[in-house]
């Protein structure tokens, strides 16, 4: 079943079009990463998820309930962060969680035992009686998160959840989140890559409004492999390594061979002819290598690809 | 339930960030000088050196004090309704924690609802502490009044602040920045003093609330029940209309 399905989604803000016929669907449980340059469209597609926004035309659910046709049958099921979580300051994170399940009625039995399991999720115990107002970014964040998680919601939507936040604070809320893996299902924006290639398990890109392309990360990976090697051999063997790359380069597989000191990237025409001749040509010339590995994109390089490709259309 | 859990936050918030202090204070100490002032206004202006200028004044009765009262009371509710509910709704949306709530199970209608009740309240309790005290002060400088007619005439100051308060929280809901929610709604309130005196309407008017609570004390059993009328309906229709509004708003 899709815990999140999207059809045809617009939003048009007088002469800009923030959406432009979105379609998606995530399935259950997974971590998705929506992944967009900024001004994409990630914030208002989230924005209409949880019924903050209306959309122009389109429809979209959450776990098969209509958004914006029951309000608090979408509510209960969804924990919503915002890009810059507000809070009352005034409060203390034990009140204001309190608040929060005041608000989603849960009986007062459950609720306390439920802010007692928060606040140790999100490391804020001992910050329990300090009003919010005195709360660095890292704390906000983090209290964000354990408000989200309140209601244990089926779905989790996360807008930008780390994109403030320095090195340490990323860490721990995408640790936080990879710990959610299995448990719901995330829905995460972000423009930072390495963000989603550390935790999402299927990625949708998103550009000018529309689906550039959905899929498990993976297979995004392999779809956008290059069809590259890379060698490194010790110091002794530049030479031998030079020789070894003219040689190359007679052969009806490589497409080309580019060397630099002690290292070469090989880029060929047939993966599987390289896989099997690469090293025995390697043994052969006599070179003892420190590194060989097939080239991997990286999920920016996927994206750079992709978004250059829906700009050039364009 | 949720209305509930609402209510409760808007009431600490009051407590907390002194609004209902003020309000409190500022309604107490304005309560209690009339019947002083009323009391001693003689004895005050003639302390005052006016040279060959005489200066006389009518003697003090229980009805300068009353009027004095309600005149101060009327003025202070537009000034504490105005400023108290100008942030209501639009500071929330403006800093984000309407967004951050409102994606929950908490209708709009509660939201605001709450935060009417909790005004509302804050100035029931103000209005009772505060004419205790200009009552037993009252009697204490010149007589004993009539109760019941007492009690009238500030339920009838609390029905005035209530026309305020939902005024205001309208202004508050179709806008996003405090300073616009008061301007907006002082403008409306202009608009209703000019409408009461340029087009004598006044007796129509909310303010006619306060002349028949002084009229009342006065003896006069002449009532205002139109006033009465217009005032509910300025009462509910704002706050109906900030629901529908609120209800569509994109936050």
């Amino acid at each position: 079943m899709l815990a999140v399905r999207i059809e045809g989604l617009s939003k048009i803000f007088g002469s800009f079009t923030a959406l432009n016929g979105l379609s998606l669907g995530v399935e259950e449980g997974t971590i998705f990463g929506f992944l967009g340059p900024n001004g994409a469209g990630k914030t208002t597609t989230i924005r209409i998820l949880t019924g903050l926004a209306h959309a122009s035309s389109g429809k979209a659910w959450i776990n098969g309930v209509e958004v914006g046709t029951n309000h608090n049958e979408v509510a209960r099921q969804i924990g919503f962060l915002p890009e810059e979580p507000a809070f009352y300051t005034w409060m203390t994170p034990r009140e204001f969680l309190n608040y929060v399940g005041e608000v989603f009625n849960l009986p007062a039995k459950d609720r306390l035992a439920r802010i007692d399991e928060l606040l140790t999720l999100a490391g804020l115990q001992e910050s329990a009686k300090r009003r919010i107002g005195g709360f660095s970014r890292g704390m906000r964040q983090r209290l964000a998160l354990a408000q989200a998680l309140m209601n244990r919601p089926t779905v989790l939507l996360l807008d930008e959840p780390a994109s403030a936040l320095d090195p340490e604070g990323r860490k721990e809320v995408l640790d936080f989140i990879e710990q959610l893996r299995g448990r719901c299902t995330v829905f995460m924006s972000t423009h930072i890559l390495a963000d989603v290639e550390r935790v999402c398990d299927t990625v949708g890109i998103i550009d000018h409004g529309k689906l550039v392309t959905q899929a498990p990360r993976d297979t995004l990976l392999a779809q956008y492999a290059i069809p590259a090697f890379e060698v490194q051999v010790e110091a002794q063997y530049e030479a031998g390594l030079k020789d070894w790359g003219e040689s190359l380069k007679k052969i009806s597989w490589v497409k080309s061979v580019s060397i630099d000191k002690l290292a070469a990237r090989i880029v060929v025409n047939n993966v599987d002819i390289a896989n099997k001749e690469l090293l025995p040509s390697i043994e052969r010339d006599g070179l003892i290598i420190t590194r060989y590995e097939v080239v991997k994109p990286s999920l920016e390089e996927v994206f750079l690809h992709l978004v250059g490709q829906e700009e050039a259309v364009r | 339930m949720s209305l509930f859990a609402e209510f409760r936050k808007e009431w600490r918030y009051l407590i907390r960030s002194y609004r209902f202090l003020i309000a409190v204070v500022v309604l107490l100490f304005f309560g209690l000088t009339s019947p002083v002032l009323a009391r001693y206004q003689e004895e005050l202006m003639n302390a005052i050196p006016t040279g060959d200028i005489t200066v006389s004044m009518p003697p003090a009765t229980v009805m300068t004090a009353i009027g004095q009262y309600a005149k101060n009371m009327a003025q202070d509710g537009v000034l504490l309704g105005l400023l108290l509910t100008m942030g209501a709704v639009a500071m929330e949306k403006d800093k984000g924690t309407a967004a951050m709530m409102l994606v929950k199970p908490l209708p709009r209608g509660s939201f605001l609802t709450a935060k009417f009740l909790s005004l509302a309240a804050m100035f029931a309790i103000c209005l009772i502490v505060t004419g205790l005290s200009a009552y037993y002060y009252t009697w204490l400088l010149f007589e004993a009044m009539n109760i019941g007619h007492w009690l009238v005439l500030n339920l009838l100051l609390f029905v005035y602040f209530l026309v305020i308060v939902a005024i205001t929280l309208f202004c508050s809901t179709i806008t996003r920045s405090q300073g616009a929610a008061i301007g907006i709604a002082f403008g409306l309130l202009v608009i209703g003093w000019f409408a009461g005196g340029i087009l004598r309407l006044g007796k129509f008017m909310p303010g006619e609330l306060v002349t028949w609570g002084v009229r009342l004390m006065q003896g006069d059993g002449s009532q205002s029940w139109i006033a009465l009328g217009v005032s509910l309906g300025l009462i509910i229709v704002p706050l109906l209309a900030a629901w529908q509004i609120f209800k569509r708003q994109e936050l």
